[in-house]
């Protein structure tokens, strides 16, 4: 029993790394309606960013903050230049866009920073805390568990911003019908400003976490792609959603993992999440808490 | 009748534009008064709702000027169109549909909201007291237009009649000065005709808000305008009251087909 709880809870843990990723999208589709393709390029960016900035001799925090600024930028730049001009098209050209958009990303950052594999040290060990381990004999990773506290943080911030703000509701407005929002005065160009910058700033706090734990490479933009099923199991316009299907997704491969794993020979974490995605959009296509839409005909 | 003052709210001088070779509206002129319902009424194809477009800023015309207030422009944008007090309803509904109505009509609020990012992060103290005013406004409209029941619908799931009565209260959020109404009772039934004409009517005479509609239901058109400019391919070729429209032969002979 006590080895479930362990695998239970180090797979919720490792689930909220996961949602800090699908929030990104979650924000970007919210204002635009959007699945952004280049959320994963924004953490790499953000990531390799971060630690060149380190490098550069530049202190933790400011580094942190500059790079903020810098996603701030890309955001103004990308409003700017991608989505001004496409104001009114329909999604699918914004989705191709997006996907140009995560080639240029990758390009530069690689192109600024170079493309070796870094270290990203945070000063927090991956080591079972000692408290738990003596009363309980569960062993809860250090890192996963300031990795979840900041994710909870981050995700109150943004769903108390998101749910009770006007900003909020202007969002999910200019989701809706951007000829519509700009003819009751709702500002299209600010609110995608602000939503492209919070996504920014969400793929920063995503690509440090990843990268403490696995380097920051190339890989990051492959996030996207453990994203996908966390979206499609919460519904890509919640973030609550985002929230619990991180969870279940964690929760599902590690416990898969250890317990249906044996039985068809191991190795089935890495493609569990993409069949519990399949089942559920065969049950639920809008996922948990997304958003119903009706057809009339 | 005589609703109106004798103040120019806005006025067009020989608006053209053009997609193309597709002559939209060529060289039209007319004035829209303060506190008057003034129809836009044509055949298919006319021009009309171009030039509600060219109004809310939606189109720049190739020609010609805008007075708004007094201030003489080219163009602008649907955004700063709102700012100044244009408001307006679309001819296939353009309302958040997966929203509810409640929250539809707040959206109208957002130009009037003036608690900056930063507050509204905190919600708490000034946000929430201004959301709560924002709201007692919106419940005053949804007690006008008589939507109560519907408050909390998504209004996908709305009947059309009931979404473009939505619509109009999305409008009437922002508190407008001009109000542009595109097709308002199109594909309505005689009874949800007769509520939006009320509405109308009493939009324009509580409220004292200057009207622009487009509407083909000519009884309509006749009953409740104090003036009705005629487009025909992109052409004005009449303009005056309901009567005057109704006994000029031109007008006639666009509806019935035989001039071109």
């Amino acid at each position: 029993m006590q080895f479930f709880f362990e695998v239970l809870i180090g797979g919720l843990l490792s689930g909220i790394m996961y949602s800090l990723v699908a929030l990104g999208f979650v924000l970007i589709y919210k204002a635009s309606g959007v699945f952004n393709f280049a959320q994963g390029a924004m953490v790499f960016f953000a990531a390799l960013t971060f630690v060149g900035l380190l490098e550069l001799g530049v202190p933790f925090w400011l580094g942190f903050i500059l790079t903020c600024a810098a996603m701030v930028l890309l955001a103004v730049g990308i409003e700017r230049l991608v989505l001004r001009p496409l104001v009114n098209q329909p999604q699918i050209t914004l989705f191709m866009a997006t996907i140009g958009l995560a080639f240029f990303i990758e390009g530069l950052a690689q192109g600024v920073w170079g493309a070796a594999v870094r270290g990203l040290e945070l000063g927090i060990q991956d080591q079972p805390l000692a408290w738990v381990m003596d009363r309980t004999g569960i062993g809860i990773s250090k890192f996963d568990l300031f990795a979840a506290v900041v994710s909870a943080v981050l995700v109150t911030i943004l769903a108390v911003f998101f749910n009770k703000t006007r900003v909020g509701r202007a969002l999910r407005a200019v989701a809706d019908d951007h000829q519509a929002a700009l003819a009751i005065g709702i500002p299209l160009q600010n609110i995608w400003r602000i939503v492209w910058a919070i996504a920014g700033c969400v793929a920063l706090v995503a690509g440090v976490m990843w990268g403490a734990r696995n380097g920051v490479q190339f890989a990051l933009t492959f996030l996207a792609l453990k994203a996908l099923p966390v979206l499609i199991i919460g519904g890509i316009d919640s973030i609550a959603g985002a929230i619990l299907g991180g969870l279940i997704i964690g929760a599902s491969e590690k416990l898969g993992e250890v317990y249906v794993g044996p039985l068809v020979g191991g190795g089935i974490e890495s493609w569990f999440p993409y069949v519990m995605a399949l089942l559920f959009l065969l049950i639920r296509p809008e996922g948990l808490f997304g958003e119903k839409h009706i057809e009339r005909v | 009748m005589g609703r109106q003052g004798s103040e120019v709210l806005l006025r067009l001088e020989h608006v053209s534009l053009a997609f193309g070779g597709v002559k939209a509206l060529a060289d039209v002129s007319f004035d829209v008064l303060e506190h008057e319902i003034r129809a836009v009424i044509g055949p298919n194809g006319a021009g009309k709702s171009s030039m509600l477009n060219i109004i809310n800023g939606v189109y720049r015309p190739h020609q010609g000027t805008i007075t708004y207030r007094g201030q003489p422009r080219r163009g602008m944008d649907p955004f700063q169109a709102a700012a100044l007090g244009i408001g307006r309803t679309f001819q296939n509904i353009a309302l958040f549909k997966g929203m509810s109505v409640l929250d539809n009509l707040m959206t109208g609020r957002n130009l009037k909201m003036k608690c900056n990012l930063l507050q509204h992060a905190w919600y708490w103290g000034t946000a929430k007291k201004e959301e709560l005013a924002h709201r007692q406004k919106v419940e005053e409209i949804i007690d006008f237009l008589e939507i109560e029941h519907i408050r909390k619908t998504p209004v996908g799931r709305l009947a059309y009649g009931l979404q473009k009565r939505v619509e109009l209260g999305r409008a009437l959020a922002m508190e407008p000065d001009l109000l542009l109404l595109d097709e308002p009772m199109a594909g309505m039934n005689m009874e949800e005709k007769q509520d939006m004409c009320r509405f109308v009517l009493d939009v324009n005479d509580q409220l004292g808000t200057t009207v622009v509609l487009i509407e083909h239901d000519m009884g309509v058109v006749m009953d409740i305008s104090d003036r009705v400019v005629v487009l025909d391919y992109g052409r004005k070729i009449g303009d005056g009251t309901p009567d005057e429209v109704r006994s000029n032969p031109e007008v006639i002979a666009a509806y019935l087909g035989n001039a071109h």
